[in-house]
C-alpha cells in the first residue's frame, strides 16, 4: 500500500497547533512511517503540490488567501481544519466586532491600506472541510485519533456533548460556585476541561455545540445571579464568528 | 532547493506558505537588489484586545505566538499588574522565572536539535535524521519532552498556559512535582553535553560571517536577565523599561507586514546572542565553560553563533532551575502558599517586558476604570530583528556572490534560521528567489 501524502499549511495564525503536533515526539516518528510529509521547504509550483490529506492551520483574513484554499481543496482527497483559527475563526474573529479600518488604523496608522484584511473566518467559510480537530491549541492525542481514523478508512467525529460532562468526571469543582463565569455549558467537549482543571475556566475554543441547551445555560447563569451581559466577554472570546460577527 | 529562473508570484506564494522570503537581483556578479520580505497575514492583536477586560487580555495575546506563549502571557500579565498595581509574592516570581526557564529550554532544544541540526548535517529535515543518527535525535527528543513537560508542570500547559493569572498562580506544581522535575534535570546534564559535543563537531560549518551592529537585551545586576531587568545595549546605554518606544522606534516598510525597529543605528539584535554579548558574565559557572569550550567568545558578531549562544543557555536554564527549586523547596509552608486573584481594576497604563526565546518581547496596555483594555502595544522580538538580518543579507551577498547559487542559497537560509524568528521561517516555508 502507498503511504498516504499528507501537506501541512497554515493561514493567520500563531502555529500553536502544528507545534503540538511535533510535540507528539516518538509517536510523530511512528506516525511519519505510515504517511509521506510533502514538506514545503522546496520551492514548488502550485500545480506540482500532489498530497491526499491537507491539514490546515488558521483562519483566513485576506480575500487574496482564498485563491489559495481553494487550491488546496482542489488538490486534496481530504481537508482536516486544526485548532480553532480553523474550526471556528477563533481569536483572530475577535477584530470582526469592530470596524475594519478602525482596527487597521489602530495597528498600522497612516500606513494602513498597505495591509489587506477582511472580517476574520474559519476555513469552512471559504471553502467545504471533511473534518475538524477543536482546541485552542489542538490535543496532540485527537489529531493522532484522527490520523488512526483516517488511515483505517474510518470516520472521525469529536463529542457533542458539552465541556461539563468532562469537567464532572475531572472532579472539578465548578467555576459558577467559585464566583467565576465560564461558557463549558455550550460548548463542544473532548478537552477533558483542560483549562477548568488548571484552575482556569472554560473559555470556549472548541465552539459551540451542535443545538447547544441554551436554556439550561440561561438556568444556571440565573441560579447563579449572572446575566448573559456579565458572560458575553467570555462568549465573545471565541464565539465571535459563531455567534454572527462575520 | 530550486530556485534559479523561477517565474513564480512570490507575494502570493509566500504569503500563505508563511513568513518570510529572500529575493536576490544580481546580473553580472552585480548585486542588483537583496531583500528580505515578511508577507505573514496581519493579526491585528492591538486593536483585538481593546475592549477587553483586564483579566482576559493575557489569555488572548498568549495567542500571538504557540511556541513562545508562556512569554507573551507573562509579559502581558506585568503590563496588567504594573497598570493595575498588583504585587506578586517572591514564590510567584520565582515560579514565574522557572516558567521563563522551561519556554527557554523548549524552544531553544527544538531550534538547535529540529531547525538547525539539519543544515550542519546536510539534509533537509530532521525525518532522515531519526535513521542516520538514531541516537542524536533520540537525545534531542528527550530534552526536548522534558522542557515541555517542565512547562506543563509549571504553567499547566506548554502553549497557551492557563495557571499563569495576573497577582500569581491559579494552581501550584506540588512540593513532589518540583522534587521529581529537580531529579529529571540532573538525570538529564549528560544530553546537554552530548548536545553540546555534536553542535562543537560540526561548528565548524558554521559560516564565519561577521557583521558588528548593536546587541539589545533586558539587563540586571544580580542575575542573567529573563524575567526582569532595564533595556541595555552593547553601545553603552541602558534605561527603564517604560523609556522603551525610544528605543524600538517602530516603522513601517512596504516589503512586510511585521513592523521593523532602530535604535541608534541603522538596526539592533536581539535574542540568544545578544543577551550572551550584554550579560555573559551572569551565566552560571557551567554556562561559562561550556560557552568557552564551543569557542563563543564576547562580543562575537557572528549571527550564524545565535544557535550556540543559545545552547549556552540551555546549559545555563537547567542550572539556574535547578537552583530555584531548591529555594521554592526550602519553604516549609510552600504549597499552603495559594495566590489571591481578588483585585479591583482601576485606571492606568502598565508596561511589561521580558525576555524571551527570541529577544525582548514588550507589552504595553492602558486600561479605564473598570479595567477596559483601551489601547495596547506589543514589541515582538523577531519584529527587532528584521532590519539587522536586511542588512546581515547586505554585507554577506557581496563576500559569496561567486559561490554557487545552491551554497548562497543555503548560507541565506541558515542566516534567517540562525535568528531563529519562528518556526515556519525556519524550516518548511523559506524560499530563495534567485535572479542572476
Amino acid at each position: 500500500m502507498t503511504k498516504p501524502k499528507v501537506a501541512f499549511f497554515d493561514f493567520a495564525s500563531c502555529e500553536g497547533d502544528q507545534l503540538q503536533i511535533a510535540n507528539l515526539e516518538e509517536k510523530l516518528l511512528e506516525l511519519l512511517g505510515h504517511v509521506e510529509v510533502v514538506s514545503f521547504r522546496e520551492v514548488m509550483k502550485e500545480d506540482e503540490d500532489n498530497y491526499d490529506i491537507a491539514f490546515i492551520e488558521g483562519s483566513c483574513t485576506r480575500e487574496s488567501d482564498e485563491a489559495r484554499l481553494k487550491k488546496i481543496r482542489a488538490n486534496a482527497k481530504i481537508v482536516v481544519a486544526i485548532g480553532a483559527c480553523a474550526t471556528i475563526g477563533g481569536i483572530n474573529s475577535l477584530k470582526n466586532t469592530r470596524p475594519l479600518d478602525q482596527v487597521r488604523k489602530e495597528v498600522y496608522g497612516d500606513k494602513a491600506n498597505l495591509f489587506e484584511t477582511y472580517a476574520a473566518r474559519p476555513i469552512d467559510a471559504v471553502i467545504p472541510v471533511d473534518y475538524k480537530v477543536h482546541g485552542c491549541p489542538i490535543r496532540g492525542d485527537e489529531f493522532l485519533s484522527l490520523c488512526k481514523a483516517l488511515l483505517t478508512g474510518q470516520k472521525f467525529t469529536p463529542p457533542n456533548y458539552p465541556v461539563c460532562a468532562e469537567c464532572k468526571l475531572a472532579e472539578n469543582v465548578c467555576v459558577f460556585e467559585k464566583g467565576m463565569s465560564c461558557v463549558g455549558p455550550v460548548t463542544r467537549a473532548g478537552c477533558g476541561a483542560c483549562c477548568v482543571t488548571e484552575g482556569a475556566v472554560c473559555w470556549g475554543c472548541r465552539g459551540i455545540l451542535d443545538d447547544p441547551n441554551k436554556n439550561s445555560h440561561k438556568e444556571v447563569l440565573e441560579k447563579y445571579g449572572l446575566t448573559a451581559e456579565e458572560v458575553v466577554n467570555k462568549f465573545n472570546l471565541y464565539f465571535t464568528y459563531q455567534g454572527g460577527s462575520k | 532547493m530550486s530556485g534559479a529562473n523561477l517565474n513564480i508570484d512570490l507575494h502570493y506564494i509566500t504569503r500563505v506558505e508563511g513568513h518570510g522570503n529572500i529575493v536576490v537581483d544580481a546580473k553580472d556578479g552585480k548585486v542588483e537588489k537583496v531583500q528580505w520580505q515578511v508577507p505573514e497575514a496581519p493579526r491585528f492583536f492591538e486593536a483585538m484586545v481593546i475592549g477587553q477586560k483586564w483579566d482576559v487580555v493575557h489569555h488572548i495575546t498568549s495567542r500571538i505566538c504557540g511556541i513562545c506563549s508562556i512569554g507573551h502571557t507573562l509579559a502581558s500579565l506585568k503590563a496588567t499588574e504594573a497598570a493595575m498595581g498588583i504585587k506578586i509574592s517572591e514564590q510567584t516570581l520565582n515560579l514565574r522565572r522557572l516558567a521563563i526557564h522551561a519556554e527557554n529550554l523548549q524552544s531553544h532544544v527544538l531550534h538547535i536539535g529540529y531547525l538547525a541540526l539539519p543544515d550542519l548535517l546536510g539534509v533537509g529535515s530532521v525525518i532522515p535524521l531519526a535513521s542516520s543518527h538514531p541516537e542524536e535525535v533520540k537525545t534531542v527528543v528527550r530534552l526536548h519532552r522534558l522542557a515541555n513537560e517542565m512547562s506543563d508542570l509549571v504553567c499547566g500547559r506548554t502553549t497557551h498556559p492557563q495557571r499563569l493569572i495576573p497577582g500569581g498562580f491559579a494552581k501550584l506544581p506540588t512540593e513532589e512535582e518540583l522534587t521529581n522535575l529537580k531529579k529529571r534535570l540532573l538525570t538529564a546534564e549528560p544530553d546537554v553535553m552530548a548536545v553540546a559535543k555534536l553542535v562543537k563537531s560540526l561548528a565548524p560549518k558554521l559560516p564565519s560571517f561577521t557583521r558588528e551592529t548593536e546587541y539589545v537585551g533586558l539587563t540586571c545586576d544580580n542575575e542573567y536577565a529573563f524575567y526582569d531587568g532595564d533595556l541595555a545595549s552593547t553601545d553603552g546605554d541602558r534605561e527603564p523599561v517604560k523609556n522603551y518606544l525610544s528605543w524600538t522606534n517602530e516603522y513601517i516598510v512596504p516589503q512586510s507586514t511585521a513592523k521593523y525597529t532602530k535604535r541608534k543605528r541603522e538596526s539592533l539584535m536581539v535574542g540568544a546572542l545578544a543577551r550572551f554579548n550584554l550579560n555573559h558574565k551572569k551565566l552560571t559557572k557551567k554556562a561559562q565553560v561550556l560557552a568557552k569550550d564551543l569557542g563563543l567568545v564576547a562580543p562575537c558578531y557572528n549571527p550564524y553563533m545565535n544557535t550556540v549562544a543559545q545552547l549556552v543557555e540551555v546549559a545555563h536554564s537547567f542550572e539556574d532551575s535547578i537552583r530555584l527549586i531548591d529555594g521554592l523547596l526550602a519553604d516549609n509552608s510552600y504549597e499552603s502558599r495559594v495566590t489571591s486573584h481578588e483585585s479591583r481594576p482601576r485606571q492606568g497604563r502598565g508596561i511589561g517586558a521580558v525576555e524571551v526565546p527570541r529577544g525582548i518581547l514588550i507589552h504595553d496596555y492602558t486600561y479605564d476604570s473598570n479595567g477596559i483594555c483601551t489601547k495596547a502595544n506589543c514589541i515582538i522580538p523577531t519584529n527587532q530583528n528584521h532590519a539587522n538580518i536586511q542588512r546581515d543579507m547586505e554585507a554577506l551577498v557581496p563576500q559569496i556572490i561567486n559561490k554557487p547559487q545552491k551554497e548562497v542559497e543555503l548560507m541565506l537560509e541558515m542566516l534567517v534560521r540562525a535568528y531563529d524568528p519562528c518556526i515556519s521561517c525556519s524550516t518548511h516555508y523559506l524560499k530563495v528567489e534567485f535572479k542572476k
